[in-house]
């Protein structure tokens, strides 16, 4: 048992914090105010190979592990929720599956431009009607001639606008036993009759490009659908298993910067004559806080450090996502409470880590579909 | 080229520091790059791009600066070499690291040895020069501009505010000062890779020194943080009222007036 990162390790996080304070957190209050997506930002981390951190040099990545991308995701997370979402989207989801499913000129030809920074990617699952319940999905695919033909809508689908490529899940047939089979499949951005907007008007990470996509008559090649034809659903789940370490990992983030601004203003407030940091009112707060962000902190790095074992983690990483996000939530909502009026006001920027926080119990899986994934590991 | 750069491992001035026993405390510091030797990485990395040659990145230190180390090697260093003084020394100085460097590059054949103006926790900004004059080169400290051709080369240095241009030649060695570059981030890919570069440990006995060659030249009497700042004092009443309250506490009180 040893609980001590490598150098390697450490080292990214040095420079991913160097990086996030100097480049990142300076822009953060106009990230969230103006909506604007820091594209110069992203450009940036690709150079620094942020983007490509859990993916095999031949495939232009870096060659690190899934650890050294938590704490990636994390020390951007603890500046800005919407850089950091976007970033773990663009890793865990864009290109993700691309790297564990995808055939070995898809790789060549979608996963090495993203390992690279060159770009980024998105993974089209929710629907208007559909979310976890990825069973459900309604788009259809149909396969004519050498193309396929795809027709349907996606929802809050994260960098979509951005996106060098979009992976798409649709209904591609049926099985025997009459449920619908789904396949993503590799949509190469500007394919004709797919219709990317961004009208979101979103409580939190407003930073973060959320779009919606309508397919109409979109013909992609045979080629591109991913991976195994007959294995769509099980390929979702895993990318969604390892999407919960990175959410995970940005709450982790959220929750720390709460506490390093509540712990820094209750210090420096004097009420009554002394710092309001004397008083155990707060003190049990911030006991809270920090008890709580270790315990996020370490069950992220232990669902990280399993998947990188090649060792089951879909009941850990379900309970990274869980606790971590309800952490940030209860961290950043003390945080505003430490801070009293001044925290209600957005250049104290903990309101914003309420708003950014409470995303992440909902994308990637509500809370209440984690407590599912669980309960189902434990086998009711 | 033979390109080196002089590096020291610190403390984070920018971070807490508390001392106990005449000492800066170990726990809960944070340890850094001299922030002064990151611009000399990045100009030594310069230097290698643009003449072609290697950079090698040495310190005097213990184990701990091997973090310090391979984040160079990341930044684009080729290698780099820790002189272990650990089990050697209890106390050094200057003088110390001089004669230390001094062995080191005898025994090498540098073109340029960059280093930082200063270190940012003891800020005497002495070995560099003094390793010059040890090895009989010239120097040029607080540069904040380069260029080599050939032999020759030219160099803006910052002298409290305005620009000396020399001219001078190899081999040399500078002392660099802020504004000479913009040091890089250590790349995810350079991290990777500084696994695999070449990082040499050896002691004062390889050197050839004993103990008492490097002796400490001065002792430190005393360590102690700057006074805690006071409250101000807020002064009220009519502007005229208080600015009679002002110009009596400058001439009374504080006798600055």
């Amino acid at each position: 048992m040893n609980f001590e990162l490598t150098k390697e390790q450490e080292m990214t996080r040095k420079m991913v914090r160097d990086f996030a304070e100097e480049k990142i957190a300076p822009r953060a209050i106009d990230i969230d105010k103006n909506s604007e997506f820091p594209e110069d930002l992203f450009k940036e981390m690709g150079e620094l190979g942020l983007l490509g951190i859990p993916f095999p040099e031949e495939y232009g990545g870096s060659g690190g592990d899934t650890v050294t991308y938590a704490l990636a995701v994390e020390e951007i997370g603890r500046v800005c929720g919407s850089t950091g979402l976007s970033y773990a989207a663009a890793v865990s989801l864009g290109a993700s599956p691309l790297y564990y499913f995808g055939t070995e000129e898809q790789k060549q030809e979608f996963l090495i431009p993203l390992a690279k920074g060159e770009g980024l990617a998105s993974f089209g699952l929710t629907e208007p009607n559909a979310g976890s319940d990825a069973g459900g999905t309604q788009t259809k695919a149909v396969l004519e001639g050498d193309h396929y033909v795809l027709n349907g809508e996606k929802s809050w689908i994260t960098n979509a606008e951005y996106a060098r490529s979009i992976t798409i899940t649709a209904q591609a047939g049926k099985r025997e036993d009459g449920k619908n089979i789904i396949s993503a499949f590799i949509v190469p951005k500007d394919t004709p009759g797919m219709t990317i907007r961004s009208d979101y008007d979103k409580m939190g990470v407003r930073g973060s490009n959320t779009s919606e996509i309508v397919l109409e008559d979109v013909k992609v090649p045979k080629e591109n659908i991913l991976g195994d034809p007959k294995k769509g659903f099980g390929q979702f789940l895993h990318t969604l298993d390892g999407g919960r370490i990175s959410i995970a990992a940005l709450a982790v983030g959220i929750a720390q910067a709460s506490l390093d601004r509540a712990l820094a203003y209750a210090k420096e407030r004097k009420q009554f004559g002394e710092p309001i940091s004397k008083f155990q009112a707060i003190q049990f707060k911030l006991a809270d806080m920090a008890m709580e962000v270790e315990l996020a902190r370490n069950m992220v790095l232990k669902a990280a450090w399993l998947k990188d074992e090649g060792k089951p983690f879909t009941k850990e990483s379900a309970y990274a996502k869980l606790f971590a996000s309800e952490t940030a939530f209860r961290s950043a909502n003390q945080a505003i409470q430490i801070h009293g009026g001044y925290g209600y006001m957005r250049e104290f920027e903990v309101e914003r880590f309420l708003r950014d926080a409470k995303l992440l119990e909902i994308g990637e899986g509500t809370s209440e579909i984690q407590r599912m994934v669980i309960a189902r590991q434990l086998g009711c | 080229m033979n390109i080196y750069v002089l590096l020291k491992r610190t403390f984070d001035t920018e971070e807490k520091i508390s001392i106990s026993n005449g000492k800066i405390e170990d726990e809960g510091a944070e340890y850094i790059i001299n922030p002064y030797d990151e611009y000399a990485v990045e100009e030594a990395i310069n230097l290698k791009d643009a003449h072609g040659g290697e950079v090698t990145v040495v310190t005097v230190g213990d184990e701990e600066a091997e973090k310090q180390l391979r984040t160079a090697l990341a930044m684009g260093a080729d290698k780099s070499v820790l002189i272990n003084t650990e089990d050697d020394l209890e106390e050094g100085d200057q003088y110390t690291t001089v004669r230390i460097l001094e062995a080191y590059f005898k025994e090498n054949e540098p073109d340029i040895i960059l280093a930082g103006n200063v270190a940012i926790d003891e800020a005497s900004g002495q070995v560099g020069p003094r390793l010059a004059e040890r090895l009989d080169i010239p120097f040029v400290t607080t540069i904040t501009d380069i260029s080599i051709d050939g032999e020759t080369v030219n160099i803006e240095r910052d002298v409290e505010g305005d620009v000396e241009k020399v001219e001078t030649t190899l081999p040399l060695l500078v002392t660099c000062q802020q504004g000479l570059n913009e040091p890089r981030y250590p790349s995810l890919p350079g991290i990777m890779k500084a696994k695999k570069k070449p990082l040499e440990e050896i002691e004062i006995d390889d050197l050839d020194l004993e103990e008492d060659d490097v002796e400490a030249k001065t002792k430190t009497l005393e360590i102690f943080l700057p006074p805690e700042k006071q409250a101000g004092k807020i002064i009220e009443g009519e502007p005229d009222e208080q600015v009679k309250e002002l110009v009596s506490l400058l001439k009374n009180e504080s006798k600055v007036l």
